[in-house]
């Protein structure tokens, strides 16, 4: 199964590369990892999506939580609680003619944002699950996709529990 | 206090009650090597390798419980380290590595002698620091020492660029006796539910058997479990890394578990219903195949790492906690309490452990002309009287020295289980002879391990350390000579050396005694005038059996209860 886990981490050099690190030694997989400094400079929020059956999470949080580094951690998919997530992509596709006002109304559709705008190009932001940005990025054709960049997930939990040291 | 960056780690590891840094120079710790001669606080002994100084550190550490600390330079000398490291980290070996390191303005310009020796070593280290200011100095240092020591030991590095050692800045320094690290906090104390739990099932198990490993030793933790499984009369195995922790004399002990386990405690294992585990970490030479291992069994885990805990095997009771800490409560709970185990099914099971100790695994034939390796370790275990520390190397004689030398103490068993690290032995032997000057030491080993770190000879020399080292020389690499004739048809690839040195002349050469023996009839005596010689390092080559085999041995891949044992025609 997918789970996301949130990461308090020490905010310090090499940090980074021991969770990376870990997950190549291990053979676990990461499909991604997202990063940055908090409210706190001292400390770095980490989310990392992975996948694996419940006996190698079990493993991922144990192994994870044995790092100096980390401070705290948190697995937003364990049972009876629910999160938020949330991935930004900026993608930059062919518009031209009569694709131009497609594209725009595409846009609107997903609540998303123009913030580029060439003769020939847009420039979209759009934020949303994961599966949301597939969805966008399905309803071009492959070739009238210049450039994606995505910034992996992000997760929080809902209600009152937060992570925080 | 001001001082520099140097003066700052001499003064702190006298003020830790460091007593001894192993080490090599080079020129990224010329500073820190200056500050030490002119300080005089630490004993400083020289390796001829770097890797022996870590080794030797680690022996240290293993034979005393403290944490072993040692010094080398950057580049080569830190990726010299890099095996020591790594054979402390899977052993869980408490060590302090300090790596000088080029001057933090050329770090990342591939400058003469630079590696990136936090990104090499942070596979095998609990954890690692680089130190960028020289006011970090002393704090870094408090923080390695506290995070090697505690929870579940390890070797910690920490890197420092040659500038932070400049001995013309200087800053203010005071020891700090503690610390506390946020983002590191062990738990010791195991929770008293699932104690509570694991009591129950330990007082309605009828074949239970406790599984014990090196977090007992690591634990200091041999008194308590002496009186638990005492108290309990139930029935105990180790691993390779608790032998001692228990007295092999003892009535109650079945051997060593595993690969080279005795046929009892195997088979023990392979039918026992309640499983006690005890700072053991379920290593695949314990398990063999996964889907027999202890078929029959609820399984107790005490460990004081949570990741160690349903690692291999799915348990059922999981304390998290130090063992020593866990027994002490389960002990109280025994007491408290009125109900006893199941006397009499408790009964029936030694009366079954009794019928497969009768198979007397271990026999080998003991009237052979040339030297059987068992008879060897035999005859050492006699003439020290069974209270030496034991090194071994790695190999056949490893095995033969964890079977037939009976350990009754915590710490006398010093070896490379987890990394298996030929030339472990000698530098090792080198560390617990330090740390136990009035004691003696042997170091068990083969000619293909011994002359992995055989420059050591020298250090021992210049240090006079009486060491003895017993060479058990079959003239094979027998561990894999071994594995070639059960599963590759005898075609022994590369485990013969055409040229073996003459170890009597090579010993001498370095100023020490060399004897030889390729007589059974021999072997008794001159152990005897080896160990005499007090204060002399003595190396005897003993010309053993060459394609002697370690029994009982359970293939890789096969279960617990698929044993080999020697074959018949061996015992005759
Ligand atoms: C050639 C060769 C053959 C081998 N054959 C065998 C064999 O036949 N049988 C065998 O047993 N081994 C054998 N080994 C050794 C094997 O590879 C492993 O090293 C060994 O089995 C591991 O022992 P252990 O489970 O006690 O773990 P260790 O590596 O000693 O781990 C200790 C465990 O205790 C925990 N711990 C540490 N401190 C504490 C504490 N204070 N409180 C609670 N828990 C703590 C740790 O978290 C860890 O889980 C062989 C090795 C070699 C090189
Ligand atoms: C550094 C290292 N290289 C290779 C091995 C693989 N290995 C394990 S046992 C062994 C043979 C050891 O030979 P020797 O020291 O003569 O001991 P014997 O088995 O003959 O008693 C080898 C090569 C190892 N454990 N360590
Ligand atoms: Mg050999």
């Amino acid at each position: 199964m997918r789970h996301i886990i949130s990461i308090l981490l020490e905010n310090e050099a090499g940090a980074l590369s021991r969770v990376a690190g870990l997950f190549s030694a291990r053979a676990y997989n990461i499909e991604s990892l997202t990063v940055a400094p908090t409210e706190d400079p001292t400390l770095s929020r980490m989310t990392l999506v992975t996948r694996g059956s419940d006996e190698i999470i079990e493993q991922i949080t144990k192994q994870l939580n044995k790092l100096i580094d980390v401070v705290k951690l948190n697995d937003l998919n364990v049972h009876g609680h629910s999160h938020i997530e949330r991935e930004m992509m900026l993608i930059k596709v062919k518009a031209t003619g009569s694709k131009r006002d497609e594209i725009m109304r595409l846009t609107t559709i997903f609540r998303g944002n123009i913030v580029d705008v060439t003769p020939n190009s847009y420039t979209i932001e759009l934020t949303g699950t994961s599966d949301k940005l597939d969805a966008f990025v399905g309803s071009f054709e492959c070739d009238s996709i210049l450039e994606t960049v995505r910034s992996g997930v992000m997760g929080i939990a809902r209600g009152n529990s937060a992570l925080h040291v | 206090m001001e001082l520099s960056g140097s003066e700052i780690i001499a003064q702190f590891l006298k003020d830790e009650g460091v007593e001894y840094l192993f080490g090599y120079p080079g020129g990224a710790v010329l500073h820190i090597y200056d500050a030490l001669f002119k300080a005089d606080e630490v004993k400083h002994i020289l390796a001829r390798h770097e890797q022996a100084a870590v080794h030797a550190a680690d022996g240290y550490a293993r034979s005393t419980g403290k944490t072993g600390v040692a010094l080398v330079t950057s580049g080569p000398g830190m990726t010299n380290a890099v095996t020591g490291i790594a054979t402390a980290y899977l052993d869980s070996i408490p060590l302090v590595v300090i790596s000088g390191q080029v001057p933090t303005a050329v770090i990342g310009s591939d400058a003469f002698q630079e590696v990136d020796s936090v990104g090499i070593s942070r596979p095998c280290v609990k954890h690692n620091f680089l130190v960028k200011d020289v006011k970090d100095l002393a704090e870094t240092l408090k923080k390695a020492f506290y995070v090697a020591s505690t929870g579940r030991p390890g070797p910690v590095l920490i890197d420092i660029p040659k500038d932070i050692t400049d001995p013309n800045i200087k800053i203010p320094y005071s020891y700090m006796p503690t610390i506390s690290m946020r983002s590191y906090n062990p738990v010791i104390k195991g929770h008293q539910y699932q104690i509570k739990k694991a009591m129950e099932l330990i007082k309605r198990a009828r074949r239970p058997v406790f599984y014990t490993g090196g977090g007992v030793v690591l634990s200091n933790a041999s008194q308590s479990l002496r009186a638990l499984v005492q108290r309990l009369g139930f029935p105990i195995t180790s691993t390779l890394m608790g032998l001692g922790a228990y007295p092999a004399t003892d009535e109650q002990w079945l051997g060593m578990l595993g690969m080279h386990g005795t046929y009892e405690a195997n088979m023990a294992m392979h039918e026992t219903d309640v499983l006690i585990a005890v700072g053991a970490r379920f290593d695949d030479r314990i398990t063999g195949h996964l889907e027999h291992f202890c078929p029959n069994a609820k399984i107790i885990h005490i460990d004081i790492d949570p990741s160690s805990i349903s690692k291999n095997v799915k348990v059922d009771v999981p304390i998290v906690g130090d063992v020593d800490d866990v027994l002490t409560s389960m002990l109280k709970l025994l007491k408290d309490d009125q109900d006893n185990t199941d006397q009499e099914a408790i009964k029936d099971w030694w009366k079954k452990i009794r019928q497969w100790r009768k198979k007397n695994c271990l026999k080998y034939n003991k009237k052979t002309k040339v030297i059987k390796p068992q008879y060897v370790i035999e005859k050492l275990y006699e003439v020290t009287k069974g209270d030496a520390y034991i090194t071994s190397d790695v190999g056949q004689h490893q095995m033969f020295a964890a079977q037939y030398y009976k350990f009754d103490k915590p710490r006398q068993w010093i070896n490379s289980g987890g990394l298996g690290t030929m030339g472990f032995g000698l530098p090792a032997a080198i560390g617990v002879q330090l740390a136990h000057l009035d004691q003696t030491v042997a170091c068990v080993t083969g000619e293909g391990s011994i002359q992995m770190n055989i420059q050591e000879l020298a250090t021992c020399m210049q240090y006079q350390l009486p060491i003895k080292i017993i060479n058990l020389n079959n003239r094979y690499l027998g561990m894999v000579r071994q594995w070639q004739e059960f599963f590759y048809e005898g075609r022994y690839a590369m485990s013969y050396m055409d040229s073996i040195p003459d170890f009597v002349k090579l010993t001498e050469s370095y100023g020490h005694v060399g004897m030889q023996v390729d007589k059974t009839s021999d072997v008794e005596d001159a152990l005897k005038e080896a160990f005499a010689m007090k204060d002399k390092l003595v190396f005897i080559d003993f010309i053993t059996n060459r394609e002697e085999n370690v029994y009982p041995m359970i293939a890789a891949g096969k279960g617990q209860h698929e044993m080999e044992l020697a074959p018949d025609s061996e015992l005759v």
